[in-house]
Parts: structure tokens; C-alpha cells; sequence
């Protein structure tokens, strides 16, 4: 049985059987953008064990086919598992062992970035300072006890917590909030305009006066849902504040007291909080002559760390980031009117291992197909001879 | 006689390039649009000359470089544009608007005939309505729009170029501009001073101001429509201008820009039929550039030679030529023809490398910067390593290879080249010359690869299949050529694939985004590792080898044209609908030729079992005559 298994994982046949299946994967996974966004079908086709059909609940679902985590992991294991089983320490195999060792380092390398890189952006308008980087997709229930001016209490609650429980009981808060109405995707319509039959689902704060219509989830590249739920504040000491609307299409957040104390709450895009500042001086986005081809886009920003004792201004351009505390920020996009910058913000601590891998399988490759053309030429002039 | 006979070759073909290239000799009273069609003007953010821009202008809008008129006339790109600068109405009489588009013909009650070219007149009366509703289409993304709209988009973004070319150094319609610009000028100081009592509250000649008043709002129209900036900055690292804007400023300076000056010249000698006021007009012209715009000049100049040379059809004439000889050398007469195709193939790269260097050399920039450059840098490379295995192995089997690629991506090429420029300016993203360098043509050497080797594996299964020419020597040397292209494309597809993934990790962050084009490199390294894989493990063998170099090219055609066809993600340069049903065509024909090469091998001409023995007595038999002989 052991010797079996050994002899599955360590089979050439394995590899083949697991690249063609990547290639299937990849091309579905490919078309499937047409239709469901990159976003989302990478979701679906790359970053999962299995491709699940159908996609959207019916009560059952049933995998059709092994997704980009499966795939790449029995990869890996059937790279190392042959590696091992068969590596012998001879000047012949060094190129094949170089090319395989680059590729175990860069599979590696793609599934820990997969886990652990965090990707967020930052939003700027000039002469605005921001210490904190905003997720792409992810929500929070931000309530805030904004009570003493001189300190803010954030208890911050992630999307997944609102998608997925009822009711939320934290230590920090002196009430518990009721999820009643939770919308991945909506659209908020004034009630006046909503038509006959449209009823609000809050009663209190600016969400009276609104209807909420729920949407499939956004599928383009520059499209992103625009959340809301209905919740209802629930003190611990018995009775019911109302229900507020708090969606990520409304501005500002709402007030309210409860325990003597006042709060705030708002559905927010989930923050990231740095230990520093960044202040944008200047964006600029230049266009060649009598076009609207764009050549170049920079924002001119103002670092501040006062652990680090850093006060520095910094360019950052295409192609040219920021590196900063195991941060790296990319010059990503701008609003409409250039009226603000937007810099991706990326936390990737495996980022080094692809440059490591290349250069290691290029050296792997160009020894081994220079072995062969040696042996080929050789050959030949002995046959020409 | 047949030992010279590649030599003869030779010559004959280098003759022909040398006649299409020699200037032709200028008649002493015929307008020099040689010299004029050198005039450097600033259009889509380059610096080009007007040839250039007459060229394209009349690609977008005609769909080809020259213009035949309805009597049968040819007018050049050069003719047209000029005529379209400085003699509108007689312009606007050519038939140069292609509609092909049933609908469209149909919105303005024409029915659809042999027709396909129209005149400005003839759209004149419907010019409001054609604006309304390529508007209308203009709101879609270009992958939602029908056909028809589509044809009516492009015939507004083609009126509206014609129009403002007609604006771009005088405005149309206008008779005797040079006197025009006299006057105005003159008026300026008056009309100044005019202005300057009017603002003061004293008494002030009215008419002096009204009539530069009047003439700025003629030039104010001019300079929002101008499409060309016509005049070079005055300071060093200053900004070109339109005629109209530079008309504008000229109150400012007090005086006219004198390149204004002398387009007015040029125009009003032009449209008196005084052509050798014409060139004494346009050599002072040539004359200023040359002493003010130095650098400018001379691109423009290098820039209307290459336009003038056309290395690439050249070269393409040629590769067919080769790629012709190559094949009747498994025929008849096979090392004189097979040298003879090897030296017409050395010409055709020398032609198709010196096109390659000069675009390099007039957008300073690495060799592929967009989907055309692409298409030329494929057959380029591929060329060099076919050519490379004919020095190897003689048989002609390069030599058919770099023909047939060779003349195959200049086609597609040609046919890419609709859009106008192919020297545009780069996306700020992409205006980096290290990755262009590096990631872009390591990757586009991996495609080139791909395609040879799915190309000798064509000849494999062609030539076993349909004819009994495919000994077991050729089809050894066949085999063993294919495995060492597909080694050369898995690492240059790897290492590109990895570099583009580096490059995206230093300008967005991510090593990897599972764009569609990233997928299509992948998607190629994937299929290299599987065969070679399945060559060491000893699952397939020779045909096994060949069939599945064959699929290569369909890989390969998918991430080079087939992902840019769905419209997302990053890399959607260039949606090409027209291309999608060739992409279709491509990937079915080779399908059929891998099925067909899926054959039992009793079924190949070339190993069937008597094959082989009726070729040996024939053999036989003429030995002995040759050695009578």
C-alpha cells in the first residue's frame, strides 16, 4: 500500500496528468473572466481546492473539477516526492535539478503569498494625511465611542462576522447588535423615488427615508459591491435603540447614545493601520502632447514616523514604488478629475521568492538544453566526420 | 548554367528592390510633395513627417495608402493630404469614405451596390445625423457594439479626422491666406492700442479692434479643430502648436509664427496651379527646419524614407519567393534550388532587419512595443532560427520554415496596421524601456519558437502524410530539430513569463494576477513542460512529438491574439473582432491536420509498407545511368 502511494506521487505520469490539468484550468478559468470578473474567478478556478458546480447555492453543489490550490499542492508534493526519490548526485542532472528546485521555491512561494500577502489602497487628495490603507473588497462595521474628544474607541466588526451571525456580543460594547437585513450587494434608492410598496428596513437616522434593493455582486475591474445591512441596537440592560441602515454608500456615519456615552457607526471599507503617516503634496498626471494618451502619473508624498524618527518626501511613480516597513506602495490610479491619487498598498513577505526561483530555473534550463546541443553537435560533427 | 543559377537569382531580386527603391526623378514643373511630404508636424504626441501623417490618415479613413479615382487616376497619400490642407472643395469630391456596412447605407436611403467608397459631398447633407448616432455607440464598450454600430462610429471618427484636416494650417475655404495673415498682422499694433484706450475709459477706433476681433474668432474655430500641431515651439523645449493657436499667441508676440507664414504661402501657390512657386515655397520651408528644428528635421526625413522604402512588403515578396524555391527543392534540382532559396531568404532578413532597426531607431524604443511590432518581431526571430537549423542541416526544411513563417506574420501585420499609427505613443504603465526589453521580447521569441517548431511539425505530418518524400532520415532530422525548438521555446517562454510576473510585482504589487494574457504565457510554458515530460517519459514518440507541436501553434495563437479578444484585464490592447473568425479558421485547420496526423501509420504515403520497397529498385535502377553519364 505505502509502495503504491510512493509510486503514484513519484510518477512522471502524475505530472503530466497534473499540468494538463492546469492548462484546462487555466483556459476555463480564463474564459470565465468574460463573464464573472477576474476577482471572482480567481476565487472560483485558482484559489480553491475544487471548481464547485453550480456556483451558486441551489442546496447542492457537487466539485467537477480540482481547483489551483489542489492542483498546485499535488504538484509540489509530486516534484519534491520524485526529487527525492530519485536524486543522485551527478554533474548530468544538474540542470534538471536546478529547474525543479526553482520551480518547488517559486510554488512555494505562490501559495504563502496566497495566504499571507495583504493587498489595500490608499486613497489621498492633496494635502490630505492618511495613517491607514483601506482594504479593496472587505467591510467593517466601524462603532466608535467618540464620547472623550481626545480619544476614539473603535471596535471594528469584519463583513464575514455581519454576513454570517445574528447577533453580535462584544465585551467592549454595552450593547448587542441585531443583524436584521444583510445586502452583499445593493442599490439605495430615496424612498420617494423607490415607488409604491418600497418600505425602509430602518427606522432610525437616514435610513428611514431609504429603500435598499439588493444586486448581484459586481463583476468588472473597477466595479466593487456597495454593502449594507439593517441593525438594530440592543442595549444589555434590556430594550431596543431601533434599526439603522448602514451601507457603504452612505457618507457620513450616524450618531447615536446608549449607556451614557456617545457612538458612532458606519459600514467602512476595512482598515489597515500603520505605525505612520503619508501626507500627498502634489499628483500629477501628464498626458503627451494633443492626446489623452497618458504618460506619466506620479504623487509627491510626505512620510512621517515618529518611531523611526523618518520625516522625508518621497516620489512615487509607475514602476517606481515606495518600500517601507514591509510595505510596498504602487502608483495604482487617480479619481476621474485628478482630483486624488490612489496607491496600492501591498504587504507580500514571500515577494523575493519568484526573483530567487527565475533566476534559478533559467540557470537550470539553459544547463540542461546546453547539454543536449553539446551532445547533439558532438554527434553530429562525428557523423559529418 | 546551374551553378550560377542561385547567383542569378540573387541578382534579379536585388535589382528589383534597388529599382523600387531608387527616388523617381521629379518632371521640372511637378509639385515637389518628395520635400513637402518631410515637413515635420506633431500628431498623436510623435513628432513625424507629413507623409506620415498622410498615410495614416488615409489608412483610417480609405482603408489603403493610395487613393484610385473614379476615371482611374491614382492620387499618393501625399497628393490626397495635400489637396485635403490647402484645396478643400476639390478634395471633398474624392471618393474616399469606405461604408461597407448595409445599415449604414441604408440610414441616409442609399441602397447597398459595388460601391464602397464615398465622397465628403455625399455626406455632407447627413453629417448631424451621423454625428447623433456614432455618439449614440460611442457610449458602449467596444465589445458590446453591433456591427452596424460598429461601421457608423467609424465613419464619424473618420469624417470628424477628414474635417479637422481640412482645419490644420488654414481654414478651409480660404482663398488668398497669405494676405489674410499680412493684414491681420499689421492690424495687431493698432487694435492693441485700440484696446488699451478701451480699457483706460478714453475714446477709441472701433473698427480697428472689430476687425481683429472677427479674424480671432476664425482662428479661435481653427485652432479647436486643427488636428496636426504645425508649428515647432519658438524656445528650445517649449510645446508645438496648431496654426490657429499659434495665430492666437501671435497678438501676444506681435508678430506671426514664420513657418504660419509660409504653409500660407505654400497653400495660396498651390491653389494657383504655380507649382514652382510651390517648391521655391516648400524649400524655405525645408530650409528654416532644417536650421531652427535640426533633429526634427532629420527623423522626418529618415521617417518619409522608411515610409518610401517599405521593407516589410519587400521582404515579404521575397520570403514567398523562397519559401516557393524551398519546396520545389524536394522536387527537382535540390541543392541549387535550396541554395538559391537560402540566399533569397539572407536578403529578405536583411530587408526585414532593417525595417525592425529603423522603427527601433524612430520610436527609440525596444523592437515590440504593440501588437503589430509584435507580429514583425515574431517573423523576425522565428526567420533567424529556421535559418539557423537550414545552415545545420541542409535539407530545406528551414528554409520552407522561414518563408512561410516570414511571409505569414508580415500578413498579419499588414493587415494590423488599419488603426492608423503603428510607431504610437506608449501608456505610462508600459513607458519603461528595461521590461519592453527584457519580458516583451523574451516572451515574443518564446511565440516565435512555438511557431517553428509547430511548423516543422506541419512539414512532418505534410509530408509523410501526402507524399512519399519523408525518409527516415528527414523524418529523424525533422524530429530532432522540433525537440531543440520546443527546449528554445520553454525557456524563453518561462523566463519571459516569470519577467512579465517580476515587472508587475515592481509597478502593481503582484507577482501574479491571473490576467488573461499572463494566463496565455502560462498556458504555453505548461504545454512546453508537458512535452517535454512526455518525451522523457518515454509516452510519446516521434509522431506522438509532432501532433503535439501542432496543438503548440493553437496555444500559442490563443495567448497571442485569442486573449485579447475577450475583452479583459490589463493586456486588452487592441479588440479585434475583424481577427476572430482567422483565429477560428487557424486553430480548426490545425486541429484537422492533428487529426489527420492521428492516421494508423499504414495510412501515411511515406510508411506504407510498399512504399518503401517500390522506392528502393527505382533507385537502383537509376544509379546506373548517372554513373554511365
Amino acid at each position: 500500500m505505502w509502495q503504491r502511494l510512493v509510486d503514484l506521487f513519484t510518477s512522471l505520469k502524475l505530472t503530466i496528468i497534473c499540468l494538463a490539468a492546469a492548462m484546462v484550468l487555466i483556459f476555463a478559468g480564463t474564459l470565465a473572466q468574460v463573464h464573472l470578473g477576474i476577482h471572482e474567478a480567481q476565487q472560483r478556478y485558482f484559489q480553491s481546492l475544487f471548481v464547485w458546480w453550480p456556483a451558486e447555492s441551489r442546496g447542492f453543489k457537487i466539485p467537477v473539477f480540482p481547483g489551483g490550490h489542489l492542483i498546485g499542492a499535488v504538484l509540489l508534493v509530486n516534484l519534491i516526492a520524485a526529487h527525492l526519490k530519485r536524486f543522485r548526485l551527478v554533474w548530468r542532472k544538474l540542470g534538471i535539478h536546478l529547474t525543479h528546485a526553482g520551480l518547488i521555491i517559486m510554488l512555494a512561494g505562490g501559495l504563502f503569498t496566497d495566504l499571507f500577502a495583504v493587498e489595500s489602497h490608499m486613497q489621498l487628495t492633496g494635502g490630505e494625511t492618511k495613517n491607514y490603507s483601506e482594504d479593496g473588497r472587505g467591510m467593517e462595521l466601524a462603532v466608535i465611542d467618540v464620547t472623550d474628544s481626545d480619544l476614539d474607541q473603535v471596535t471594528a466588526i469584519p463583513e464575514t462576522v455581519l454576513r454570517r451571525h445574528r447577533t453580535i456580543d462584544y465585551w467592549s460594547l454595552p450593547f448587542r447588535i441585531v443583524v436584521r437585513n444583510f445586502y452583499q450587494n445593493s442599490r439605495l434608492k430615496m424612498l420617494s423615488e423607490a415607488g409604491d410598496g418600497a418600505r425602509p428596513v430602518a427606522n432610525q437616522g437616514p435610513g428611514a427615508m431609504i429603500a435598499v434593493q439588493p444586486a448581484p455582486r459586481a463583476t468588472g475591474v473597477d466595479e466593487r459591491d456597495v454593502t449594507s445591512a439593517a441593525i438594530e441596537i440592543v442595549p444589555k440592560d434590556g430594550g431596543s435603540l431601533g434599526t439603522w441602515l448602514v451601507s457603504d454608500a452612505l457618507g457620513a456615519p450616524q450618531t447615536f447614545s446608549c449607556s451614557g456615552r456617545t457612538w458612532m457607526i458606519a459600514l467602512r471599507p476595512a482598515r489597515y493601520y500603520k505605525p505612520y503617516s503619508v501626507t500627498l503634496q502634489k499628483f500629477t498626471h501628464e498626458k503627451y502632447a494633443a492626446t489623452d494618451i497618458p504618460k506619466d502619473f506620479s504623487s509627491r508624498v510626505t512620510l512621517i514616523d515618529p518611531e523611526r524618527a523618518v520625516n522625508r518626501d518621497v516620489l512615487i511613480y509607475m514602476n517606481h514604488p515606495l518600500r517601507y516597513r514591509g510595505e510596498t506602495y504602487y502608483q495604482a490610479g487617480f479619481q476621474k478629475d485628478d482630483s486624488a491619487t490612489i496607491l496600492q498598498v501591498v504587504h507580500n513577505p514571500s515577494f523575493i521568492a519568484p526573483y530567487v526561483a527565475c533566476v534559478i530555473v533559467a540557470a537550470g534550463l539553459l544547463v540542461q538544453f546546453g547539454y543536449h546541443l553539446v551532445g547533439f553537435s558532438k554527434k553530429r560533427r562525428a557523423a559529418l566526420a | 548554367m546551374k551553378r550560377f543559377l542561385p547567383g542569378i537569382i540573387l541578382l534579379f531580386a536585388v535589382s528589383w528592390i534597388a529599382a523600387n527603391w531608387l527616388p523617381h526623378k521629379l518632371a521640372k514643373d511637378d509639385v515637389d510633395l518628395t520635400k513637402f511630404g518631410k515637413i515635420p508636424v506633431l500628431v498623436g504626441g510623435r513628432m513625424k513627417p507629413l507623409d506620415t501623417v498622410a498615410r495614416n490618415s488615409l489608412l483610417i479613413v480609405h482603408g489603403k495608402q493610395e487613393l484610385r479615382l473614379e476615371g482611374g487616376e491614382r492620387l499618393t497619400a501625399m497628393q490626397w493630404l495635400t489637396d485635403v490642407l490647402f484645396s478643400a472643395s476639390a478634395a471633398d469630391q474624392y471618393p474616399v469614405f469606405l461604408v461597407q456596412n448595409a445599415e449604414v447605407l441604408g440610414l441616409f436611403g442609399w441602397e447597398q451596390s459595388d460601391r464602397k467608397y464615398f465622397s465628403f459631398m455625399e455626406f455632407s447633407p447627413f453629417l448631424k445625423q451621423i454625428d447623433e448616432q456614432g455618439a449614440q455607440s460611442e457610449k458602449l464598450e467596444s465589445v458590446q457594439r453591433s456591427a452596424y454600430q460598429n461601421a457608423i462610429l467609424n465613419l464619424r471618427n473618420s469624417l470628424s479626422l477628414y474635417q479637422r484636416l481640412k482645419n490644420s494650417v488654414q481654414p478651409e475655404g480660404a482663398e488668398n491666406f497669405a494676405a489674410e495673415l499680412q493684414a491681420f498682422e499689421s492690424s495687431i499694433p493698432a487694435a492693441g492700442r485700440a484696446a488699451s484706450r478701451r480699457a483706460a475709459g478714453e475714446d477709441f477706433d472701433k473698427s480697428k479692434l472689430d476687425d481683429v476681433v472677427a479674424l480671432m474668432q476664425r482662428y479661435e474655430r481653427l485652432s479647436e479643430m486643427a488636428y496636426l500641431l504645425a508649428v515647432p515651439p519658438v524656445e528650445p523645449n517649449g510645446q508645438w502648436h496648431s496654426v490657429g493657436d499659434s495665430l492666437l499667441r501671435s497678438i501676444g508676440m506681435g508678430e506671426i509664427h514664420p513657418v504660419v507664414k509660409q504653409y500660407a504661402l505654400i497653400g495660396d501657390a498651390y491653389r494657383a496651379g504655380d507649382y514652382s512657386m510651390f517648391n521655391q515655397q516648400v524649400n524655405l520651408m525645408t530650409a528654416w527646419f532644417a536650421k531652427e528644428q535640426p533633429n526634427a528635421a532629420k527623423r522626418t526625413a529618415f521617417e518619409f524614407l522608411f515610409n518610401r522604402l517599405q521593407p516589410f512588403s519587400q521582404s515579404m515578396a521575397l520570403y514567398v519567393l523562397a519559401f516557393l524555391l524551398a519546396c520545389f527543392s524536394w522536387l527537382v534540382w535540390s541543392r541549387t534550388l535550396n541554395r538559391s532559396a537560402f540566399y533569397l531568404l539572407l536578403l529578405a532578413l536583411a530587408i526585414h532587419t532593417f525595417g525592425l532597426f529603423s522603427r527601433m531607431y524612430l520610436q527609440e524604443r525596444p523592437p515590440v512595443t504593440n501588437l503589430y511590432s509584435s507580429a514583425i518581431f515574431i517573423g523576425w526571430g522565428a526567420v533567424i532560427v529556421a535559418l539557423i537549423l537550414e545552415r545545420i542541416f541542409r535539407d530545406g526544411i528551414g528554409a520552407v520554415c522561414a518563408g512561410a513563417i516570414g511571409f505569414i506574420t508580415l500578413i498579419i501585420a499588414h493587415h494590423l496596421a488599419g488603426s492608423g499609427d503603428t510607431l504610437e505613443m506608449l501608456q505610462a504603465v508600459l513607458d519603461t524601456n528595461i521590461w519592453l526589453a527584457t519580458h516583451v521580447v523574451a516572451i515574443t521569441t518564446g511565440y516565435s519558437a512555438m511557431f517553428l517548431a509547430g511548423m516543422l511539425a506541419l512539414i512532418y505530418v505534410i509530408r509523410g502524410v501526402f507524399t512519399r518524400s519523408l525518409t527516415k532520415g528527414t523524418a529523424d532530422s525533422l524530429a530532432r530539430m522540433t525537440y531543440g525548438v520546443v527546449c528554445f521555446a520553454t525557456f524563453f517562454s518561462f523566463v519571459g513569463t516569470v519577467l512579465g510576473g517580476i515587472w508587475a510585482d515592481q509597478s502593481w504589487g503582484r507577482f501574479w494576477g491571473w490576467d488573461p494574457k499572463e494566463n496565455g504565457a502560462v498556458l504555453i510554458v505548461l504545454w512546453c513542460a508537458i512535452i517535454l515530460h512526455a518525451r522523457w517519459g518515454g509516452f510519446i514518440r516521434q509522431r506522438g512529438l509532432m501532433i503535439m507541436a501542432i496543438f503548440g501553434n493553437v496555444v500559442t495563437s490563443f495567448s497571442w491574439f485569442g486573449v485579447n479578444m475577450l475583452g479583459v484585464g490589463l493586456h486588452s490592447y487592441g479588440f479585434m473582432q475583424k481577427a476572430f473568425p482567422w483565429l477560428v479558421g487557424f486553430i480548426i485547420s490545425q486541429l484537422a491536420l492533428m487529426a489527420i496526423a492521428g492516421m494508423p501509420l499504414e495510412r501515411w504515403r511515406s510508411f506504407r509498407a510498399g512504399s518503401v520497397s517500390s522506392r528502393q529498385p527505382r533507385k537502383q535502377k537509376l544509379e546506373p545511368t548517372v554513373a554511365g553519364a
